[in-house]
């Protein structure tokens, strides 16, 4: 017991220079002893998920990075070897590399900006609008293989509703959304702006948090609307564009499922669209790792792409600091 | 001259609610034109499809493509599958994750700001940064082509953002509650089993519902671990289904529309508590 006391003693927050007997008073008691306990048995099963697949499987990913492993026989260690050949030595990565930014810059950004616009439009006081709220959101619940196998045929060469509007209503030929290396990732972004209704509704919050007395303040100080919404709007939820901006760069990041289900379909076993026009990182990293069972090569993709998103939150919160407005800071 | 006033201000409220409700109404069909396609297609005849006008409405609806495409394609027992994992992976996560979400909210215990910090780093982990030693993991364990990946790890915790968003609930709650049934004797598990869990409905309903659609749509953790097509989950099964060379677009839609209905119905049933936890992941971020 002893042993112990001494040991969660230096993880205690305590004030400056406790002593030591006023710290050991605190876990002494008893009470406080049981209670200490009772809180590690509460979080025992998360604390052993923890350890098993999420750090465990973290550091193993590192270890494998620089090995070669084909899953069945052990590891080969390799040094730097695979981080040299993905960065030096593979026209591939830099392919996945090339068409994953394509799709985050084009789906992210509209996305943000679509995303906000349709939460202002929701946030009308006008009769019906808990309608509409349902029906822009709903898109966002599909399941991403139904919504998938829905646009496969909606943006399909010659039998989608979108072609065939376009020849039908503009005498326009629509391009081969799915077949053309130059169409396929628009029609991915296509597919996922149907589904900003997620990053809308963490809008609608925010813009619903805005207190009233503000906008009535303005109103009475003569400010028009778009005045309003740039002075008070903008600056109030900048907070919540920014976590909708983190969030979608480092889903679309992650973009797999819809090149999967489409390769499947359309190109057969570990093709990534058109000529590789879909060829994206992580589905880069399935390829190397389940197709080719390059599962060293695989882990150094992944460590990449790892230490690639956390450079990119870590700017982005650089950067939010000149423009995000947190209530806080006036305080401050 | 008020009166002017008034009528120039009502003419305006009228132009403003008219521009409001168009704006609604085109972003509307937008947004519903796919989901309308989807059904209505899932119940056309071969007649129907590729033609123009395009049929919205079609007559009569032949809903044997359902049963054509769900005895084609195996669906009953990819529903039951995907039905087991989903059920038992969810339980899982309400459990271990209200569990650990008391132990941070309510309980005081050296190391807790620690281990908190470490939970909320854990947030920002991109998933993918573990997909490869997991799968050796559960490869070495024995556990592919069992439902055992899909559904154990769920009672580990249950997920860093359940916990999170629960212990943000939990420590909404008065704390002279808890405070008055440790007067009273009450053991910290009974506690948590008899005046935490009843309060924390809500919460809790949003974590169902979160738990319920991230295993009925995962797709990539299925496509790693399972192989028998008499293990499928729905969403590999649809996959399956598509690359199956005699499948008609309506029967694929038929599917679609039939793994997307439970989600659906889910979502207008506890709507409210949907919304909500959306809101409470994106405001306290």
């Amino acid at each position: 017991m002893n042993t112990t006391d001494k040991n969660t003693l230096k993880l205690l927050p305590t004030g400056p220079v406790p002593s030591n007997r006023r710290a050991r008073n605190i876990w002494s008691s008893r009470v406080r002893r049981n209670e200490a306990l009772d809180g590690y048995i509460f979080i025992l099963p998360w604390l052993l998920g923890l350890l098993i697949f999420v750090l465990g499987p973290f550091v193993a990913g590192l270890y494998y990075s620089f090995t070669e492993y084909d899953g069945l026989t052990p590891p080969q260690w390799v040094g730097l070897q695979n981080y040299q050949r993905v960065l030096f030595d593979d026209p591939q990565f830099w392919l996945a590399v090339y068409n994953t930014v394509w799709y985050v810059g084009a789906s992210v950004l509209p996305g943000v900006v679509f995303g906000l616009l349709l939460a202002l439009l929701l946030n009308q006081k006008v009769r019906g609008i808990t309608i509409f709220r349902t029906l822009f959101y709903m898109p966002s619940i599909v399941p991403a293989v139904a919504s998938v196998a829905l646009f496969i045929y909606i943006l399909h060469d010659r039998f989608g509703l979108l072609n065939e509007t376009l020849f039908q209503v503009f005498k326009v030929i629509g391009p081969n959304w799915l077949t053309s290396p130059n169409w396929s990732k628009p029609a991915l972004v296509l597919w996922s702006l149907w589904g900003i209704g997620s990053g809308m509704i963490i809008y609608l919050a925010g813009l619903q948090g805005v207190p009233e007395v503000l906008y009535e303040a303005a109103a009475l100080d003569g400010a028009g609307s778009l005045r309003r919404f740039w002075s008070i709007t903008l600056p109030m939820i900048s907070p919540t564009i920014f976590f909708v901006l983190i969030l979608g760069i480092i889903g679309s990041f992650q973009i797999f499922t819809p090149v999967f289900l489409l390769g499947g379909s359309n190109y057969g076993q570990a093709a990534a669209g058109p000529m590789d026009s879909l060829l994206f990182w992580v589905v880069y990293i399935y390829n190397q790792g389940f197709f080719y069972f390059r599962m060293g090569y695989a882990s150094a993709l992944s460590w990449l792409l790892f230490v690639i998103l956390m450079l990119l939150t870590l700017i982005q919160f650089r950067l939010a600091r000149r423009w995000v407005y947190y209530e806080d800071d006036v305080t401050r | 001259m008020s009166s002017t006033v008034n009528a120039e201000n009502l003419v305006r409220k009228i132009i403003w609610q008219v521009a409001i409700y168009s704006l609604l109404v085109i972003m509307a069909l937008v947004f519903a034109t796919p989901l309308i396609w989807l059904i209505s297609t899932s119940l056309k005849d071969d007649s129907q499809m590729a033609v123009w006008p395009p049929v919205w409405i079609p007559v009569p609806l032949r809903w044997d493509n359902f049963w054509t495409a769900w005895t084609a394609g195996d669906f009953g027992l990819y529903f039951l599958n995907t039905s087991i994992i989903t059920i038992l992976a969810t339980i899982g996560q309400l459990l271990t994750a209200s569990m650990a979400a008391f132990g941070f909210a309510r309980l005081r215990f050296p190391g807790r700001e620690f281990f908190f910090g470490i939970l909320l780093a854990t947030l920002m982990l991109p998933s993918v940064v573990t997909l490869i030693p997991t799968f050796v993991l559960f490869k070495n364990l024995g556990w592919l082509d069992t439902f055992k990946p899909l559904i154990i790890p769920a009672y580990f915790g249950g997920g860093a953002f359940f916990i999170f968003l629960l212990r943000q609930f939990f420590r909404t709650l008065p704390p002279e509650i808890f405070e008055q049934a440790t007067i009273d004797g009450a053991s910290n598990y009974r506690i948590y089993l008899q005046i935490l869990l009843p309060l924390a409905k809500p919460a809790l309903s949003t974590v169902a519902i979160f738990g319920f659609m991230q295993h009925w749509n995962d797709f990539l953790e299925p496509l790693i671990y399972i192989n028998s097509p008499e293990k499928f989950t729905l969403t590999l099964g649809l996959r399956r289904f598509m690359t199956l060379t005699d499948v008609r677009f309506q029967e694929m839609m038929a599917m679609a529309l039939l793994m997307t209905l439970p989600v659906i119905l889910v979502f207008f049933f506890f709507q409210q508590y949907f919304i909500q936890g959306v809101v409470m992941s994106g405001l306290k971020g």
